[in-house]
């Protein structure tokens, strides 16, 4: 029996430069939108006034020896020694996070499942 | 939609050609993933401290051990370039197929642009080192890029030869350097002793740090790119595949036992060129100049392999209609997929311009990540459709489904440990492949043939 072919659309050359140039604009979007976000964590870094030193900033002699091989100064170290994360968790944000995640999955899977079942038909035939 | 019978008619195609070996496919995979020894995986250090790195190396190498048994079996049996995406189309379905070749294509090109930024950053330190202030790195970042897309555009043997002659010398170097170091007398050149401090963030600093230990794996999958370019996919992409993950556990472990061991734990987490750096403190002239030179080859060997992948994952993308099928042709004289090749030069310098080189990464680690989350999926999928016997498979992985399994669960706590320090990131990026999705299936799969997605010589799959 004669398989049934779907015809596809011919897409102008118009058609094709902007459909990647659409891609590539949503890639740079969503490369930008984070900087509009808070959600990045950068860490914390606390500066004083007060006269920095190795002993100040809890290095040890070895450590200190390393950092000036490195050419820092204790003040030039500061900021990266004291810099440090936070480890929050926003229950809802994580929530939302896991909603989005999971809810991208199973449409993705869904929607497969059915051009799937059109590829296999038309490739394999009605099933059996 | 309309529909009508029709012959299929049989069209004469230009191939890629099939001239690669196992040497190659380690020269791809560990040649892709090797600068993360030399760069990136430090980050885990700022996360969880050294020992917390050191637990997410040993955790996300498990994970990529998965990644290597499942893309070994998949990719030994369905070999095609494309890779995993060619495994989604014909295991799972054509979105799924789309939004693998995505990832791909954007962890690749955007590895490429860090790379190549990293290459320039480079030059421009050692530049300022010898007198030469404000060296603008700019151009040495495209010059590289054309460079090694000049290489690739001329023939995948070539390019395959060069990544694996200097992805050796990278990995010799630092078996070198450890040696050089001095391991078996702890306290003279290393230090670790005086330098790790417990875990500075407890057991979720641990976790923290399983985003950034992927920097020390992240793209060994791309050994699959190659498989259409094997002369046998069974015996190459397996072997050059294992023993890629085998070299990149010892490489990643005696990074961080050099590293740990010489520099504090706080430069170490924010350093761009950790291994250099471990070299310049030694102050040891060879030992600088073998890192420097290591350095160099390595992010080469990365972007290199970076423009291999991507741009087979975009012709094939192309070549089924997913994108544009302009960009699914071959090379006749070189036998390459010159147009894409040619289209992605722009795109990655321009990703390497963004001065973006944060979300660069996470942007690339993500799409990784989404990618190993498909392929527990898939090999569940595939097992069920065509269970043992039922095709020819090049190579079987035991134990399964433990490695599916196994791989699901870490990828959700590295899910998790994503949220900790990039939550913003990751919600954007996840908006960018659900809006990608909606486009592919309310408009672009209308250009698309349905039965010619399904190459490979199988049975039905059962249940369909």
């Amino acid at each position: 029996m004669a398989k049934a072919h779907f015809v596809p659309k011919i897409q102008s050359k118009l058609g094709q430069f902007v459909d990647c140039i659409l891609i590539l604009v949503l890639v740079y979007v969503s490369l930008y939108a984070p900087l509009f976000m808070q959600g990045k964590d950068n860490g914390n870094s606390s500066n004083s006034s007060q006269k920095v030193t190795w002993q100040s900033l809890n290095q040890n002699t070895y450590e200190a020896g390393q950092w000036k091989k490195l050419g820092y100064t204790p003040q030039q170290a500061q900021p990266i020694i004291q810099t440090r994360f936070e480890y929050s968790i926003s229950w809802p944000v994580l929530g939302l996070t896991a909603l989005v995640i999971i809810g991208y999955y199973v449409f993705m899977l869904k929607i497969s499942d059915k051009e799937y079942r059109e590829v296999i038909r038309e490739k394999f035939g009605d099933r059996p | 939609m309309s529909e009508q019978v029709i012959e299929v008619p049989k069209q004469h195609q230009i191939a890629l050609k099939k001239v690669l070996s196992p040497i190659h496919i380690w020269g791809l995979g560990v040649g892709i993933v090797l600068v993360g020894e030399y760069m990136g995986w430090n980050f885990s250090v700022a996360k969880g401290g050294a020992l917390g790195s050191l637990i997410a190396c040993w955790v996300i190498g498990l994970l990529y051990t998965c990644v290597a048994m499942i893309d070994s079996e998949v990719t030994s049996t369905v070999a095609a370039a494309g890779g995993q995406y060619t495994q989604a189309k014909h295991i799972i379905g054509p979105l799924m197929a789309f939004n693998v070749a995505l990832y791909l294509v954007l962890a690749y090109t955007m590895l490429e642009a860090a790379d190549a930024t990293v290459f320039g950053d480079l030059l421009q330190e050692v530049a300022g080192n010898f007198g030469v202030a404000n060296l603008d790195p700019k151009p040495f970042v495209f010059l590289c890029i054309i460079f090694l897309a000049w290489l690739n555009y001329r023939g995948v043997f070539v390019t395959l030869t060069f990544n694996f002659v200097i992805t050796a010398f990278a990995f010799i170097a630092i078996i070198l350097v450890f040696f050089g170091v001095s391991p078996w007398s702890p306290g003279v050149v290393l230090h670790h002793a005086d330098l790790i401090h417990g875990l500075p963030y407890g057991w979720i600093g641990i976790i923290a740090a399983f985003q950034f230990g992927m920097w020390y794996y992240l793209g060994i999958e791309g050994t699959c790119q190659a498989a259409e370019e094997c002369r046998s996919a069974a015996r190459s992409i397996p072997l050059g595949t294992m023993s890629g993950m085998i070299t990149l556990v010892i490489a990643a472990s005696l990074t961080w036992y050099i590293c740990s061991g010489l520099l504090p734990w706080e430069y170490l987490g924010q350093a761009t060129t950790p291994l250099y750096d471990a070299a310049r403190v030694t102050n040891s002239t060879w030992m600088q100049v073998i890192m420097f030179v290591a350095t160099v080859f390595s992010n080469l060997a990365s972007a290199n392999g970076c423009i291999n992948d991507a741009s087979r994952a975009w012709f094939s993308l192309s070549r089924d209609r997913y994108m544009p099928p302009v960009f699914g042709a071959v090379h006749p004289h070189y036998r390459t997929p010159y147009r894409s090749i040619l289209f992605l030069i722009p795109i990655a310098v321009s990703f390497a311009f963004t001065n973006l080189l944060d979300q660069i990464i996470t942007f690339s680690i993500l799409s990784g990540l989404l990618g190993y989350t498909f392929m527990s999926i898939n090999m569940v999928r595939f097992r069920r459709l065509w269970p043992l016997g039922s095709i020819h498979r090049g190579y079987i992985h035991p134990f399964h489904p433990l490695p599916a399994v196994m791989l699901f669960l870490l990828c959700v706590t590295v899910y998790f440990a994503t949220y900790l320090g990039y939550g913003g990131q990751l919600l954007s990026i996840m908006a960018f492949f659900i809006v990608a999705s909606l486009w592919f299936s309310f408009h672009r799969y209308q250009y698309v043939k349905r039965g010619d997605q399904f190459t490979m010589p199988w049975p039905r799959p059962k249940g369909y």
